[in-house]
């Protein structure tokens, strides 16, 4: 009975004695589940339109990251290297298109998902030789994200909000809100979700396919770079980076690999879910470090119930 | 020997063309057939003819389905168009509407027909204009505007697979089995306003269709295809009279009703004549 009552009863005890700490834990697990979500957006955007699961999404933002890092410690303002960084994410997707994914068109999807295995080495083993294998620091200071924290005081209690997180946050609605009105209202949006709904269909109408491929790997490239920074300005730019990016796989069986609403909301349910989880079951019951593996059991739940995920897309069949 | 509504000036001309899918598949083996401007030509024949096939070399999708033209020439207006993309087709002004619809499912009935305008440069008013244009067509099409075209009926999908082709200011649509699946009034209605745009706005059609009575009605030309050629060809009147055609494809004979078993294929027997 002890158990049941440490599992059942004392969490929620805790949770309403101590608001300002729920809250905290609330503010931490949406920041990270917000970064989730931007890593699964890449996949997502990637996956709908040549349903590739792309592989080398993780890599690519240490990639991005180092890249940014590289060239401001190389002499160039940190502005100015941001934008020569979109730059080369634009010259590496001309390059995934050309040297990858062209040649192995119309090939069986594990063929691509094993070339985007192969993309991830070549981008390891290209970063550390050009960039070297140390950890680094963000410029963050450079690109002019605040430093310092936010203290507020709910219920008489006390909560700290770092101000760089907040410019994460910020960040990051700005850049899905963007994405989401790209996709919806343009033209070219409007071509990559037909790509993705019938390939056959869009080659029809004239979508060129290469056109499109560039286009998505260098906004999944844009993701990766904002979500280098948003991470390397928490953790400092290594290759441990990478491991980060996994997270992003439960989120996608959590939101369906085809749905950006998924993504976003999936990404953030992650973080939240493991945040609380770690405070107030995995500490006190498991001895804590629940966050390694919460989110892949939770995806494996999922999957056994949902396998298209929460917001998987629904296959429309007439009959 | 030409019905009206046709001219002289030939804009397809398809010569002699092999295909092979997959380096090993012979489909077709020696299709030739001219698409004149401003006519609709039928290209007829059962399941496996080569129809679809025969569309798809001109349009070039065959590629992204691994299929090759390995002989013969296929030109559009003088122009030889066996190396160019799809893209680049429908920038000429042929453009395919696909066997079975093949509309995007999620993506609204409007949102489908602006995507035939992908590849248009010649800005947002005239795209507005022929949205409206296409509209007045299919009026159908402006009240389901804002669904989601997976979940309109199957007369409805196969008008926004047309509107949208549509769309992109064609001279000369691939129209690919439009009746599929559809009941008999809708057909009518399908053919009657590919009529229409024929008509009005002087688009030329090469329709394929096993349904020969509709096909034969509406089209000026006729084709008929098995097992990858051309047997028989002739103006759409002539076809609809000739005993061979009325007996094995629209399913009359002088001779009363006849066992299964007695009717062959139509080039089985023509050899045996000749």
């Amino acid at each position: 009975m002890e158990i049941l009552g440490s599992i059942f009863i004392d969490p929620f005890v805790d949770m309403v004695a101590a608001p300002d700490f729920l809250l905290q834990v609330l503010w931490e697990g949406l920041v990270s589940g917000v970064l989730y979500a931007l890593i699964a957006l890449g996949f997502v955007l990637i996956f709908r339109s040549s349903r590739i699961f792309n592989f080398a999404q993780g890599i690519m933002v240490v990639f991005a990251a180092l890249t940014l890092v590289g060239l401001h410690a190389a002499g160039l303002p940190a502005w100015v290297a941001f934008i020569a960084t979109l730059g080369v994410m634009f010259l590496l997707a001309v390059g995934i298109e050309r040297v990858v994914l062209r040649p192995l068109v119309n090939q069986p999807d594990i063929i691509l998902f094993m070339a985007t295995i192969g993309i991830t080495l070549f981008l390891v083993g290209g970063g550390e030789i050009i960039f070297g294998g140390e950890n680094k620091v963000m410029i963050s200071d450079e690109l002019g994200i605040p430093d310092g924290s936010l203290e507020f005081n709910p219920w008489d209690g006390f909560l700290l909000i770092e101000a760089r997180d907040v410019t994460v946050v910020f960040g990051a609605v700005v850049m899905v809100a963007a994405l989401l009105a790209f996709l919806n209202y343009s033209r070219m949006g409007r071509a990559i979700r037909a790509l993705g709904d019938d390939h056959q269909a869009a080659l029809s109408v004239g979508i060129s396919l290469t056109t499109i491929w560039v286009l998505v790997w260098f906004l999944a490239g844009i993701i990766a770079l904002m979500t280098g920074i948003a991470w390397g300005s928490r953790a400092g730019v290594s290759f441990a980076l990478e491991i980060i990016a996994l997270k992003a796989l439960p989120v996608l069986m959590l939101g369906g690999l085809e749905s950006i609403t998924g993504a976003i909301v999936g990404g953030i349910a992650i973080g939240l879910l493991e945040k609380l989880f770690e405070i107030y079951w995995g500490q006190p019951l498991l001895g804590g470090s629940t966050e390694a593996w919460f989110a892949y059991v939770l995806a494996l739940v999922v999957l056994l119930f949902r396998p298209q995920g929460l917001f998987g897309e629904k296959i429309i069949e007439r009959v | 020997m030409l019905d009206a509504g046709r001219t002289q000036e030939t804009l397809l001309d398809v010569n002699n063309i092999e295909v092979i899918y997959d380096h090993v598949i012979l489909v077709l083996k020696g299709v030739s057939l001219a698409v004149p401007k401003g006519g609709i030509t039928a290209l007829l024949g059962g399941n496996g003819a080569g129809k679809t096939t025969t569309l798809k070399a001109i349009s070039n999708l065959l590629r992204s389905e691994r299929g090759e033209v390995t002989k013969g020439t296929i030109s559009y207006r003088g122009q030889d168009i066996r190396e160019m993309d799809p893209a680049q087709m429908v920038k000429m002004g042929v453009i395919q509407v696909m066997e079975g619809r093949h509309c995007f499912e999620h993506l609204t009935v409007e949102e489908n027909l602006m995507t035939g305008a992908y590849t248009r440069k010649d800005g947002r008013a005239e795209i507005e204009k022929d949205l409206e244009l296409v509209y007045s067509y299919f009026p159908r099409l402006k009240e389901r505007r804002r669904s989601q075209a997976g979940y309109t009926s199957g007369g409805e999908q196969q008008m926004t697979a047309i509107g949208r082709a549509l769309m992109s200011r064609p001279e000369t649509i691939l129209l690919d089995e439009p009746s599929m699946g559809l009941a008999p009034q809708l057909v009518e209605e399908i053919f009657t306003i590919v009529k229409n745009l024929n008509e009005n706005e002087g688009v030329s059609f090469l329709l394929a269709e096993q349904n020969t009575n509709v096909a034969l009605r509406f089209a000026h030309y006729g084709y008929i295809l098995e097992s990858g050629r051309v047997v028989m060809d002739g103006p759409a009147a002539e076809l609809r009279e000739n005993p061979d055609v009325k007996e094995f494809y629209l399913g009359m004979s002088d001779e009363g009703r006849k066992s299964f078993r007695d009717v062959r294929s139509y080039r089985r027997r023509k050899r045996w004549l000749s």
